[in-house]
C-alpha cells in the first residue's frame, strides 16, 4: 500500500543495486572510453549534481523554481572572475568562495521568495533570475552577451585537474558526495521538515515548525550545491556565458527532474543522464525530405516528457521502481 | 516545569471582520486547566473563525488573546504552537501520503526541531531521536493508534483519521487543546472511546471542544458558550445555559 502519485523517497532494493552498478560502471569507464566520451559523461555528472540540488526544492519541498540556473551559473562566473589571466587559481579557495558567492545570492534571493506560494513562487524566481540574466548579458564588465574565457583549471596541487581523466574521477567524486550528503539530509529532522512542508505547509506551522526559515535554508543549500555544479561547468568547459544563467538553462534542470523521477535525487542524476542522451540522441536526427528533424530536437524533447508525465508520472526511477517492485513482491 | 497557571487561555473581545460581515463579534472565552469549555453554535455561528483567531491561523480585526499569561495577539500560529498551544481540525489536515506512525512522529519533532541553517542537524538521523520517538509513543497510543502505525494516513477510516487528528496535536504537548468538532462523522463506538479519551485528557489539560453532539456535551463540558451569528448569546454552566430561553430558542430547542 503506497501512494502512487508521492515522490519516491525509498527504492526498491533491486533497483539500489542496479544503481550500485551503473556507478561501478561509471568508475570504469574512463578506462575505456575516449577523451570525447570522457568529457561528454563528465558534463552529465556536472548536470546530475545540479538537478539534485534542484530536487532539494522541487521532489522534496515542492518548491518549484524557474530560476535555479542563476545560481548555476553564478558560480562559473565567480570562478571566471577570480581566475588571473596569466596564471591557474587555487581549487582550495576558489570552489568554496564560488559556492559561497551562489549561496549568498540565493540566500538574499530566498529571503524575498519563499513567502510566496505556488504560481507566484514560481514567477518570482523566474523574474529574479531574469535580472541576474540581464545584469551580466547587458554589462560589458560582466562579461556581457558574450560571456568570458576561463584560461586555466583550478590549481589543486594533489591532483591535475588539466588532466582529463582526473577532472572526470574528481566530478564523480563530488557527484557521489552531494549524493550521500542530500540522501543523509533527507532523512534527518531537517529533512523530514521539508517533506511535511511539501504535503501540507498549513499543518506543519500549526505544529509549531518555523516553514520560512526551513524553506530559506533549503533555496540557499540548493543554491549552493547548484553552484558547485556551476564552478565544474565552468571548469571544464572554460568559458562562462549568460545562456548559463538563463531560462533554458533553467527549464531544462526542471525536465531533468522530472525525466529521472522527483524526491530521491538518484532520479536527478537518472535524469540528468537521460536529458543529456536524448539531447544528443534528438539533436542527431536526419534530414527527411527537407524537413530537419535534428534542428526541431526541442520538439521532440518535449513530447518526450509530456508522454513520460502521463505514462510515468514518477519519472524513469519511478517506472524502474514501480516494475521491480512487483516483481520482488511476486516472488514472495 | 515552569509555574502552572490555573487560566492558562484568556480571549477578550475578539472580533473578526470579513469586509461587512462580521464573523467573530467582540467574543471572551477563558480556558482553565482542568476544565472543558464547549462552545456550540448552528453552522456559520463562528465557532471555527474563533478557533483560528486563538491559534493565530487569521489576525483578529480587534481585541487580544493571552496564553499562559502572555500577550499572544498577533503571533504566528508556529509561535503560538511551540508556547503549548494544541489545535485538531475539524476537517481533516493530515499528511496524507506519510503513514500514521510518520504523521504522529513528524508532529512530535516539532518540540525538538534543530535551527534550519544548523549544518551538522542536517546529518542527524531524524528516527534516532528518542525525545520525539517516546513523544510520538505516547500520543499514539494515548489516541489509540498503536496497531495502525504502519498504514497511509490517506488510506485510513475516517475515524482513524480524526483518531490521528487528536495523536497529532497531543505529539506536541500542549498545555491548551482546541479541539474542532473531533466526533464528527464518527460511529458510537469510536465517538465514545473519543469522549473517554478527552476525559482522561482533561485533568492535565485547558480544553475548548467546538462540537455538535449535543450528548457529548453535557456529559463533558464544563462550561458552555453559544454562539450564534458570530455573538456569544450564552455563556456559563452548561446547567444554567440549558435553561436560558434565548438559547432555548436559537439552538437547543430544535434538539430537544
Amino acid at each position: 500500500m503506497s501512494d502512487t502519485r508521492a515522490p519516491l523517497e525509498t527504492l526498491p532494493r533491486s533497483l539500489n543495486i542496479l544503481l550500485a552498478l551503473a556507478l561501478l560502471t561509471l568508475a570504469a569507464f574512463p578506462f575505456v572510453g575516449t577523451d570525447y566520451y570522457l568529457q561528454v559523461v563528465t558534463r552529465m555528472m556536472i548536470l546530475a549534481i545540479f538537478a539534485m540540488s534542484l530536487d532539494l526544492l522541487q521532489g522534496v519541498t515542492g518548491l518549484v523554481s524557474l530560476g535555479h540556473a542563476a545560481y548555476f551559473g553564478v558560480a562559473g562566473y565567480a570562478l571566471a572572475f577570480f581566475t588571473p589571466a596569466g596564471e591557474p587559481i587555487s581549487l582550495w579557495w576558489s570552489l568554496p568562495a564560488a559556492v559561497g558567492v551562489s549561496a549568498l545570492l540565493a540566500l538574499i534571493i530566498g529571503f524575498l521568495v519563499v513567502r510566496t506560494h505556488g504560481i507566484y513562487f514560481i514567477m518570482v524566481t523566474m523574474a529574479f533570475s531574469q535580472m541576474v540574466f540581464y545584469a551580466f548579458f547587458d554589462n560589458k564588465a560582466l562579461g556581457g552577451s558574450d560571456g568570458v574565457y576561463i584560461n586555466f583549471k583550478p590549481e589543486a596541487m594533489l591532483f591535475d585537474l588539466e588532466n582529463k581523466t582526473t577532472f572526470y574521477f574528481f566530478t564523480l567524486a563530488m557527484m557521489l558526495v552531494v549524493y550521500l550528503f542530500l540522501r543523509r539530509l533527507l532523512w534527518s529532522p531537517f529533512g523530514r521538515a521539508l517533506s511535511g512542508i511539501r504535503v501540507n505547509e498549513h499543518r506543519m506551522r500549526a505544529l509549531g515548525f518555523g516553514t520560512f526559515g526551513h524553506k530559506l535554508a533549503a533555496f540557499t543549500l540548493a543554491g549552493a550545491l547548484a553552484g558547485l555544479a556551476g564552478y565544474l561547468w565552468g571548469a571544464q568547459s572554460g568559458y562562462v556565458n549568460p545562456e548559463l544563467l538563463g531560462f533554458h538553462m533553467s527549464a531544462h534542470v526542471i525536465m531533468m527532474v522530472i525525466l529521472g523521477g522527483m524526491g530521491n535525487f538518484a532520479g536527478a542524476i537518472v535524469g540528468a543522464f537521460s536529458f543529456e542522451y536524448l539531447l544528443h540522441l534528438f539533436k542527431d536526427l536526419p534530414e527527411i525530405a527537407g524537413f530537419h528533424l535534428g534542428k526541431h530536437w526541442q520538439l521532440w524533447m518535449g513530447l518526450f516528457i509530456v508522454a513520460l508525465v502521463i505514462l510515468a508520472p514518477r519519472g524513469i526511477l519511478g517506472l524502474f521502481a514501480t516494475l521491480l517492485k512487483s516483481k520482488e513482491t511476486g516472488h514472495e | 516545569m515552569s509555574k502552572t497557571y490555573d487560566l492558562l487561555l484568556s480571549a477578550h473581545k475578539v472580533t473578526k471582520r470579513f469586509g461587512g460581515l462580521t464573523a467573530v463579534n467582540e467574543v471572551s472565552v477563558d480556558l482553565k486547566l482542568g476544565q472543558i469549555h464547549a462552545v456550540i453554535g448552528p453552522n456559520g455561528a463562528g465557532k471555527s473563525t474563533l478557533a483560528n483567531l486563538l491559534t493565530g491561523d487569521m489576525p483578529a480585526s480587534s481585541g487580544h488573546v493571552t496564553l499562559k499569561g502572555q500577550d499572544i495577539t498577533g503571533w504566528t500560529p508556529e509561535k503560538i504552537s511551540r508556547n503549548g498551544l494544541g489545535r485538531s481540525y475539524q476537517k481533516t489536515n493530515i499528511f496524507r501520503s506519510f503513514t500514521v506512525w510518520d504523521n504522529v512522529r513528524l508532529s512530535a519533532q516539532s518540540r525538538s526541531q534543530p535551527m534550519p541553517f544548523n549544518p551538522l542537524a542536517w546529518l542527524q538521523n531524524a528516527d534516532a531521536m528518542q525525545d520525539v520517538n517516546q513523544r510520538a509513543e505516547r500520543a499514539i497510543e494515548l489516541a489509540g493508534l498503536k496497531d495502525r502505525r504502519h498504514a497511509l494516513a490517506g488510506a485510513a477510516s475516517h475515524g482513524e483519521q480524526r483518531q490521528l487528528e487528536i495523536a497529532m496535536t497531543l505529539a506536541t504537548e500542549p498545555q491548551v487543546l482546541l479541539l474542532d468538532e473531533p466526533l464528527a462523522g464518527m460511529g458510537v463506538a469510536e465517538a465514545d472511546s473519543m469522549v473517554q479519551l478527552l476525559l482522561r485528557l482533561k485533568s492535565s489539560h485547558a480544553m475548548m471542544l467546538v462540537e455538535h453532539d449535543i450528548d457529548a456535551i453535557f456529559t463533558l463540558a464544563d462550561q458552555l458558550t453559544v454562539m450564534v451569528n458570530g455573538t456569544v448569546i450564552a455563556s456559563g454552566l452548561p446547567s444554567a445555559v440549558r435553561a436560558d430561553s434565548s438559547v432555548q430558542a436559537a439552538y437547543l430547542g430544535e434538539d430537544h
